[in-house]
């Protein structure tokens, strides 16, 4: 029997890592395809094709009648608005102002700042679940300037949605990873130059970011747009609830599960589409500095 | 002049007017049912009836998803900013009226007179609330199959017995028709739980706590009969009568529409969707009696007034204008609950005479019980669950009850009695 040419083996090798790859793919992609295909099907046909192949097939009785009933169930553009106002809002300030805190932290001297740092990182090892009800407890008595003079308490309203948020010791840490990796040449040619500390965030610093502001900004979305917890302790009024609460809508005495599907299709959508935007950058900042999200 | 003078009349008359509507006391009410469009408008409609035929008192309707409420009420109580009206689950209702969420009711008396048990929500000898409607479970059963099989059809005054039930279980499974005889619902995990299954363990003689000191469940839940229930619950498995915790959710929706299951433990929700589906071949039969007697599980939904409401008196109102017949009907009918008393059940269209689910208001005035009273039920209903899961998949069935009963004595030393007896 003669042995397989050099170029065979070559083949067969490319071949193999295809196939594990598509496999591999096809794991991460089969659970998107079965909620989308399910978004077609009238409930019964859902459940009975989930047990069997068909349930990734667009076969059987197929129509849009699901994503038409969860559109007339729940207000779904007045979720979508408040989720991507919220959401938009919190990564663009969250964006600007870790990245402050981060570069003080990695190009300013000052007192104290490991000791700061050090409480910063640790409170990764706190999870929200513990601190929500003292921040419900805060937030319930700090003042706002609303339409009628100064109010207490921020419930029921976008800025308990937002404000709270901003600060964030992962994105601070990872800002400061990043920079703290940058060549030191870098800041101080630009202060012999006479830059100011601000010319150098902006001007040097923040220009050269961009993997990191997309990891940032990508893990910062995907925190804000799935916000549910936080929102069903301060939001009672349903205009001003987002689109993850909206999903609740849907758990009836006999659940709606076609019309949960047609509404977790449409919510994420969005999360794909910035997702793919922010592809490239997001893959590079995790090739060059390790950073995992 | 005289024409000016008319035009002042009506401005003062308009903005003494509006300073009437200004004088309407706001009421807030919290609604669990946000996304059911037919409760929403039939609650709008009675909170416009209510608006209309009074002037002290405006109700604002705040809706919330069902399955986030009590987290949202929670939260509320945290804050400082509960509503004045709120509707609670009946298990619910004795935890928040422990933890200081909510007030007695204050209803004309005899309003209540008509109603279901387990749509009147007590604790510690005052109504607390008062729920609209009812639920109750039955087994759904083929009139073809029960003939096919000489099985007895049971009646509310002659259900099956222990025994029969058994040997019917068996028969069914031996026909070989079926992939199982009995589909309990084994998929529906949560408070499905001890709402369906603690009635099988009363029945046998038993209960998941001593409901007449609320202080142990040692010898109720792994006293004798308690043993008993759980031998024949874990038979049920081990003889392959019944899925058990692994059934597929997809099967316990379809399953009995299929034909792959013979009898099903199913709740009156399901009611017109499986008769729809099966047409009048369909029946739903009481509960089985073990020896004490056939039970089911009942309370649902009911309106409260938060402990923080400033107007208890326009709280009060609105639910007593809530309860009429009428209301109770329209419920009824819109989302197929039972209506809480036999008037409203007669405006029916589902539980009046000759209704589609007429029996049911029948099965839940003579054996529902309602679930422990006590705000230890929270855990009570967690503990009940893990353990019946357990015994299921094999655990002994009285070291099983033995630690679940510790675990439940414990929570209950722990809360120092929930209020019950010195503890």
């Amino acid at each position: 029997m003669r042995s397989m040419s050099f170029e065979n083996q070559q083949r067969l090798l490319i071949g193999l890592r295809y196939a594990l790859l598509i496999l591999i793919a096809m794991i991460f992609i089969f659970p998107i395809v079965f909620m989308v295909v399910s978004s077609l099907k009238p409930d019964m046909q859902l459940l009975r094709d989930s047990g069997s192949l068909r349930a990734f097939l667009p076969v059987g009785d197929i129509s849009l009648d699901n994503y038409a009933d969860a559109f007339e169930r729940v207000p779904m553009l007045q979720f979508f608005f408040n989720s991507v106002f919220t959401t938009v809002v919190s990564v663009a300030v969250a964006l600007w102002l870790n990245s402050m805190a981060a570069f003080s932290f990695a190009f300013l001297q000052w007192r104290g700042k490991a000791l700061v740092l050090s409480l910063i990182i640790a409170t990764f090892i706190v999870p929200f679940e513990v601190i929500a009800i003292p921040l419900l407890m805060v937030v319930n008595n700090l003042p706002w300037l609303g339409s009628e003079g100064i109010e207490i308490g921020w419930l029921n309203s976008y800025h308990v949605q937002i404000i709270p948020f901003i600060a964030d010791s992962l994105g601070i840490f990872l800002f400061y990873q990043y920079f703290r990796d940058l060549p030191d040449e870098l800041v101080e040619a630009a202060r012999i130059d006479g830059a100011s500390i601000w010319q150098i965030y902006t001007r040097i610093i923040m220009p050269i970011a961009g993997p990191i502001l997309a990891t940032v900004a990508i893990l910062k979305f995907l925190g804000m747009w799935n916000a549910y917890i936080w929102p069903l302790m301060t939001i009672r009024s349903e205009e001003l609830r987002p689109i993850m609460v909206g999903l609740q809508y849907f758990f009836q005495l006999n659940t709606a599960w076609g019309e949960i599907m047609a509404y977790l299709s449409v919510v994420t959508i969005p999360v794909l589409l910035f997702y793919l935007a922010l592809q490239r950058a997001f893959i590079e900042s995790i090739a060059t500095s390790g950073i995992k999200g | 002049m005289k024409k000016y003078l008319s035009v002042v009349l009506f401005v003062v008359l308009l903005l003494s007017m509006s300073g009437i509507a200004k004088a309407q006391t706001e009421l807030s009410l919290w609604y669990h049912g946000a996304g059911n469009e037919t409760e929403r408008s039939i609650l709008l409609g009675i909170i416009d009836d209510f608006n209309m035929a009074q002037s002290d008192y405006t109700v604002v309707l705040e809706e919330f998803p069902q399955e986030s409420y009590n987290s949202s009420i929670v939260a509320a109580a945290l804050a400082g900013d509960l509503p004045d009206i709120i509707d609670v689950d009946g298990p619910v209702m004795p935890g928040w009226a422990w933890s200081g969420y909510m007030q007695p009711l204050n209803l004309s008396e005899g309003a209540l007179d008509d109603f279901l048990p387990g749509a009147i929500g007590e604790w510690h000898g005052e109504v607390y609330s008062v729920g609209l409607w009812d639920a109750a479970v039955s087994v759904y059963a083929r009139r073809s199959v029960l003939e096919a099989h000489d099985i007895r059809i049971p009646t509310l005054d002659e259900p099956w017995s222990g025994d029969e039930f058994d040997a019917i279980l068996e028969q069914l499974q031996a026909s070989g028709d079926y992939e199982y005889a009995l589909d309990l619902g084994m998929a529906w995990t949560g408070e499905w739980y001890p709402y369906a299954f603690s009635p099988f363990l009363q029945s046998f003689g038993g209960d998941m706590i001593d409901r007449s000191t609320y202080l142990t469940a040692e010898g109720m839940l792994n006293g004798e009969a308690g043993v008993a229930f759980g031998e024949w619950w874990q038979s049920l498995f081990e003889r392959g009568l019944a899925p058990g915790t692994s059934q597929d959710g997809a099967d316990r929706e379809t399953g009995f529409i299929d034909g792959k299951y013979a009898l099903q433990w199913n709740g009156n929700w399901a009611g017109i969707n499986t008769l729809e589906a099966v047409g009048d071949d369909l029946l739903f039969l009481p509960a089985p009696d073990f020896g004490s007697g056939s039970t089911i599980g009942a309370a649902s939904w009911q309106f409260g007034i938060s402990s923080s409401s400033m107007n208890p008196e326009g709280a009060n109102a609105f639910i007593e204008h809530a309860i009429q017949d009428e209301y109770l009907a329209a419920f009824s009918d819109g989302i197929g609950l039972i209506p809480a008393t036999a008037g409203a059940a007669a405006m029916s269209e589902h539980y009046s005479e000759g209704g589609a689910l007429e029996v049911y208001f029948g099965l839940s005035e003579a054996q529902a019980l309602v679930r422990p009273v006590t705000p230890g039920y929270a855990t009570v209903a967690l503990v009940f669950e893990k353990a019946l899961a357990d015994i299921a998949n094999g655990a002994d069935v009285q070291d099983t009850l033995d630690a679940a009963v510790d675990e439940i004595d414990q929570d209950i030393e722990d809360n120092m009695g929930y209020g019950f007896g010195d503890m």
